[in-house]
């Protein structure tokens, strides 16, 4: 892996959260200082700023997008014990042609007491559903009954989870053999209150979510946790981010055709990582999930995969250097790509669970007669290189080049 | 079999380390990474200025490698066509044929690499593509000797041929330094002379280093007669011919002979008085010691393993391959450290343990190219175990999934993927629904593309999402007609239906409908939704209207409001598009239609009428539509008289 580019986010403190798009064009940030910035990718895979502007009066933990089918929607909470949902207006053409979007505020949350922790949007074939989940202990459960007037949301459903809630994730499966189905964890550090993990299912007969079950095992605060694609597969994966990253599969067990009570699971656990040393405050999985990211007080990314044994394992590190590019200031749509130090790292590139490592040793000069020099290309293409001799340039090249190149310059044996 | 080392890689972030987080996101086909600080609300940090993207695959962005991408393609696509009811004798040489394309797009690719890294005066760019190129050099070599050991799977006797060519291909330099020596002025005084003559005899490339040898004995024409007998030697050498009419056996007593005439030569010390023949005779009787005293001639420890098979063990069978391997590393890596994962996958390879060969490759390299196919070539010739995931899905598959998904997140090479999913049964479709759905619909062309693709694998829950998507997108912008027909195309009623209300409502704010074209040639698809219905009829009216076929319109307009069509907000409109045909001189609405019209003027004023009063409509407004309903009476009241008096002068 490697470091392509880096973004001046200018934000003026903390990002909590970054959002991708559904189609991965546009991302969102958020931060402390209140405000939400809309990015948009151009043809040459830069990051533009389209939008920043002050959505909460406190810090803003998270962003997340709707998806597309609902337009151009955001929502996101707060410390200021709201959440909100924003979209984007066409706005006149001028605006377009100087890069800006209008994003306007189509309504505001109230109904939490305490700081919203998360809010996601219910898989799309529920209908536009937005949850929150805060501090309370409540994960509420709102929807748009006409998408095209988003400034109207009712609230559905009221859980109380009876403890402070730090994150959910939803079943994204859309099978019909699976009812609506959430996970909600809680932060809060009390052992003796048992289980942080709580799962809720909806009941087609009582149109209410029941509890389905709790995770036992998990008694330390939980962070954050993400259900991955389903895959068409009979069982659901959780990954847990808690004091360290746990990957649990729940087989929901065969109902009776008379019970009206919630789907059973079979907890099993898959996975246990303590690697990040301490607490781990985020998860998630990639598209397919083939990887699982977890982000830990190690200070480190830590990038996890299953082989086709099933066989899970750290395949890469993403680490903090300790020297962090100084921030340049400027216009909310001054984006400058900086071509940070760690852009050397791209020579020993990497992908997914491969090392990237060379068989070779790139330092090694592989001239004839050493280890590597039967490595030489084919015959044919040296002459190609000799008759193609490389004009005066060459002797500015970096002293590097030529002890690293294939094949001996001429100017090079001299040096 | 030692592992591979599987230490994570770790790449560095230029953010600050100590007591701060890296936050990060997924994107398609990178990472977003930034710093951050987790611990309990409110915390202040002294922000965090920069998002770093961090991305996976960057071969996939090699303008170069994509050429081998879209042509392994072609070559991947052909082997999955390969009818598996042949007899697989027969499909043995394609499989070789295959195999052996593969590596001739490898070549291909690693030429024009090459000659950029020299070309280029970009040093970063030289050396990234000089360590492609290695790479590429790499999976050729153990590609080539996979070919011979478990696609060619030749027999003892050609089996040693199929690696002499291995070696030969793959060690080159002995040909550009005869090409040296032969340029020289005087190449038999060359510093190199004896380099060339020794590597084509390691090499078993017997008639050249004969010629070679001729150059010398010109000039020692006293040692005339040892040149002379070294020449018989080196001519006399049998090699197994597999087309021939020779049994194994035959070659193997022929080979002893001659192998014991050298062992004699040596014994007579025929060439004490020239180091270098002596030493040609040595490897010719296949001396160890003296073949390990030309490591850096043979560079590496299986070309000593070849030139040791070729001078002791000319019949070895495959199944013994595994044992000489194994002592030709130890002996020739002694002084060294550990092998490394070149020559762990090579060693694998040796002992015909292919699980190993692609598990080590899979962690040493930098892509899933080389893995996947191979795997892939090897699973059709049968030769892959199945190491069954808990799901059922295959080693194969695996492999095939991860390369084609990072095929996915590049702009234009996706559509290649497709193809590598619809080749795995087990996750293909399901893994190809989550990333097709992701491709971003930047134009209507590529939606229309990628919904092609989604129709052709019935995947309807995509196709339905992808035309929503674009109709709202169509609606956000204005575009009413495109909305319209994405929506029909989505079959999605509700969104049809709002649709058709803005069209009406334009109609009725501009007295004209947009996208004429689209509403007149509905069709079938009208019923979708009421409201659309109504649309497409109400249109139909306007139509009949302006070719003056007006008893036809008026028929429709009376229907759409005695049969429910219209909905009850329009039908104030429509009775005022009936006002002008109550006004013809001619009779166009019968008695009984009049009484029809009435009767729903009647049922929507005292609707009207027991709404709310207090309603804040302005005093002129109310104005205007007590003004409009009383000219309708009248109008109705008029035509009614008018179709009495005509009807009853008909019936008389």
């Amino acid at each position: 892996m490697f470091v392509a580019r880096s973004i001046a986010a200018d934000h003026k403190d903390l990002i909590h959260d970054v959002s991708y798009d559904f189609h991965g064009r546009r991302m969102a940030t958020c931060s402390s200082d209140q405000s939400v910035k809309v990015w948009d990718k151009s043809e040459n895979g830069e990051w533009h700023c389209t939008a920043s502007w002050k959505t909460h009066s406190g810090s803003v933990w998270r962003v997340t997008w709707a998806h597309p089918e609902f337009g151009q929607v955001l929502a996101s909470c707060s410390f200021d014990r709201t959440a909100a949902v924003w979209e984007e207006i066409v706005g006149e053409s001028n605006d377009k042609q100087r890069g800006l979007s209008h994003w306007i505020k189509r309504t505001t949350l109230v109904d939490s007491r305490t700081s919203v922790t998360d809010v996601k949007f219910a898989p799309k074939h529920m209908g536009l559903m937005l949850t929150t989940c805060s501090a309370d202990g409540v994960v509420r459960i709102y929807e748009a009954p006409d998408v095209m007037n988003l400034s109207q949301w009712s609230l559905q459903h009221e859980i109380s989870c009876k403890l402070s809630c730090s994150c959910i994730s939803w079943n994204p499966s859309s099978s019909r053999a699976h009812p609506p189905m959430f996970a909600v964890g809680s932060d809060d550090s009390n052992v003796a209150y048992g289980g942080k993990v709580q799962i809720y299912e909806y009941n087609e007969n009582t149109r209410k979510y029941a509890k389905a079950e709790t995770l036992m095992t998990v008694t330390d605060a939980v962070h954050d946790i993400a259900f991955a694609p389903n895959l068409g597969r009979s069982f659901h994966v959780l990954a847990i981010a808690t004091k360290d990253v746990r990957i649990f599969k729940l087989a929901p067990m065969r109902k009776e055709s008379t019970s009206t009570g919630p789907t059973k699971f079979e907890v099993q656990i898959v996975a246990q990582f303590d690697n990040h040393n301490s607490q781990v405050w985020r998860v998630s999985w990639n598209i397919t999930s083939t990887l699982l990211a977890s982000s830990g007080d190690d200070g480190c990314v830590r990038l996890w995969k299953a082989n086709y044994m099933d066989n899970w394992k750290c395949t890469g590190i993403l680490k903090g250097d300790g020297s962090p590019l100084t921030g340049s200031s400027g216009q909310p749509t001054a984006m400058s790509t900086v071509v940070g130090s760690s852009v050397q790292a791209s020579q020993s590139a990497l992908n997914g669970m491969s090392a990237g490592r060379y068989f070779f040793p790139p330092l090694d000069p592989p001239r004839a007669g050493t280890r590597y020099g039967h490595l030489l290309p084919p015959s044919s293409l040296i002459e190609n290189c000799d008759v193609e001799p490389i004009q005066p340039q060459q002797q500015v090249l970096p002293h590097r080049l030529s002890s690293r190149a294939l094949l001996p310059l001429p100017e090079a044996e001299g040096q | 079999m030692e592992e591979v080392d599987v230490e994570p890689p770790v790449t560095n972030i230029p953010a600050a380390a100590a007591g701060k987080h890296l936050g990060f996101a997924w994107g398609p086909g990178d990472i977003l990474v930034y710093e951050t600080l987790y611990k309990a609300s409110g915390a202040k940090g002294s922000g965090s200025p920069f998002i770093h993207e961090v991305r996976k695959d960057e071969d996939i962005y090699s303008p170069i490698l994509r050429k081998l991408f879209n042509e392994s393609h072609h070559i991947f696509v052909g082997l999955q066509t390969i009818r598996e009811d042949l007899p697989s004798k027969n499909k043995k040489p394609q499989f070789v044929s295959i195999s052996k394309n593969y590596r001739s797009v490898i070549r291909a690719c690693m030429e024009e690499l090459q000659q950029v890294a020299v070309s280029t005066q970009d040093a970063e760019v030289a050396t990234q593509y000089g360590d492609q190129v290695s790479i590429l050099l790499a999976i050729e070599l153990i590609w080539n000797l996979c070919e011979v050991l478990f696609i060619d799977a030749a027999p003892a006797g050609s089996l040693l041929l199929h690696l002499l060519d291995w070696v030969r291909l793959h060690k080159a330099d002995v040909d550009e330094k005869a090409r040296d020596v032969l340029q020289s002025e005087s190449p038999a005084e060359h510093e190199s002379y004896w380099d060339v003559v020794l590597g084509y005899v390691l090499q078993g490339r017997l008639e050249e280093a004969r010629q070679m040898l001729v150059k010398q004995a010109s000039l020692h024409p006293a040692a005339r007669n040892m040149f002379k007998l070294m020449d018989t030697l080196l001519s006399k050498m049998p090699f197994y011919n597999p087309s021939g009419t020779q049994t194994l056996t035959e070659f193997d007593v022929k080979w002893r002979h001659w192998h014991e005439e050298v062992d004699r030569c040596l014994q007579d010390n025929s060439f004490a008085s020239n180091q270098h023949l002596e030493a040609i005779c040595k490897i010719l009787v296949g001396d160890e010691d003296t073949l390990l005293e030309h490591k850096d001639l043979l560079s590496t420890w299986y070309h000593f393993l070849v030139t040791r098979l070729l001078f002791c063990h000319p019949t070895v069978k495959p199944t013994e391959l595994h044992y000489y391997a194994q002592s030709c590393l130890t002996m020739f890596l002694d002084s060294r450290s550990a092998p490394e994962p070149l020559d762990s996958i090579l060693l694998a390879a040796f002992e015909f343990d292919i699980h190993q060969v692609i598990k080590d490759c899979s962690i040493a390299l930098n892509n899933w190219w080389f893995v996947a196919h191979l795997t892939d070539l090897l699973d059709h010739c049968k030769l892959l175990q199945s190491h069954n995931l808990h799901f059922g899905s295959n080693l194969r598959e695996f492999l095939l999934l991860e390369y084609a998904s990072g095929l996915f997140t590049h702009h234009s090479l996706w559509q290649l993927a497709v193809d590598y999913f619809d080749h795995c049964p087990e996750f293909g479709r399901v893994y190809l629904e989550l990333q097709i759905e992701r491709v971003p619909l930047d134009t209507e062309r590529k939606a229309l593309k990628v919904l092609r693709i989604c129709e052709q694998r019935q995947m309807s829950e995509q196709v339905r999402s992808i035309c929503k998507i674009m109709a709202m997108r169509a609606l956000r912008n204005n575009r009413l007609g495109s909305a319209l027909s994405w929506s029909i195309r989505a079959k999605d009623a509700a969104f049809a239906t709002l649709i058709s209300e803005r069209f009406l409502q334009d109609y009725c704010a501009k007295g004209t409908f947009s996208d004429l074209d689209l509403i007149d040639n509905l069709g079938p698809a009208m019923l979708l939704s009421d409201r659309l219905t109504f649309l497409g009829k109400y249109r139909e009216f306007h139509k009949l209207y302006g070719e003056k076929r007006f008893r036809e319109a008026a028929k429709l307009l009376l229907s759409l409001m005695t049969a429910k069509i219209a909905p009850r907000s329009f039908w104030m409109t429509l009775l005022t598009d009936a006002l002008p045909l109550l006004e013809q001189k001619e009779v166009i609405f019968s008695a009984d239609q009049t009484h029809e019209l009435m009767f729903c003027l009647e049922e929507l004023t005292s609707s009207l009428n027991t709404a709310p009063p207090g309603t804040d409509k302005p005093m002129q407004e109310e104005d205007i539509e007590v003004t409009k309903v009383e000219l309708l009476r009248l109008a109705l009241a008029r035509n009614l008289a008018m179709a009495i008096v005509k009807e009853g002068t008909v019936e008389a």
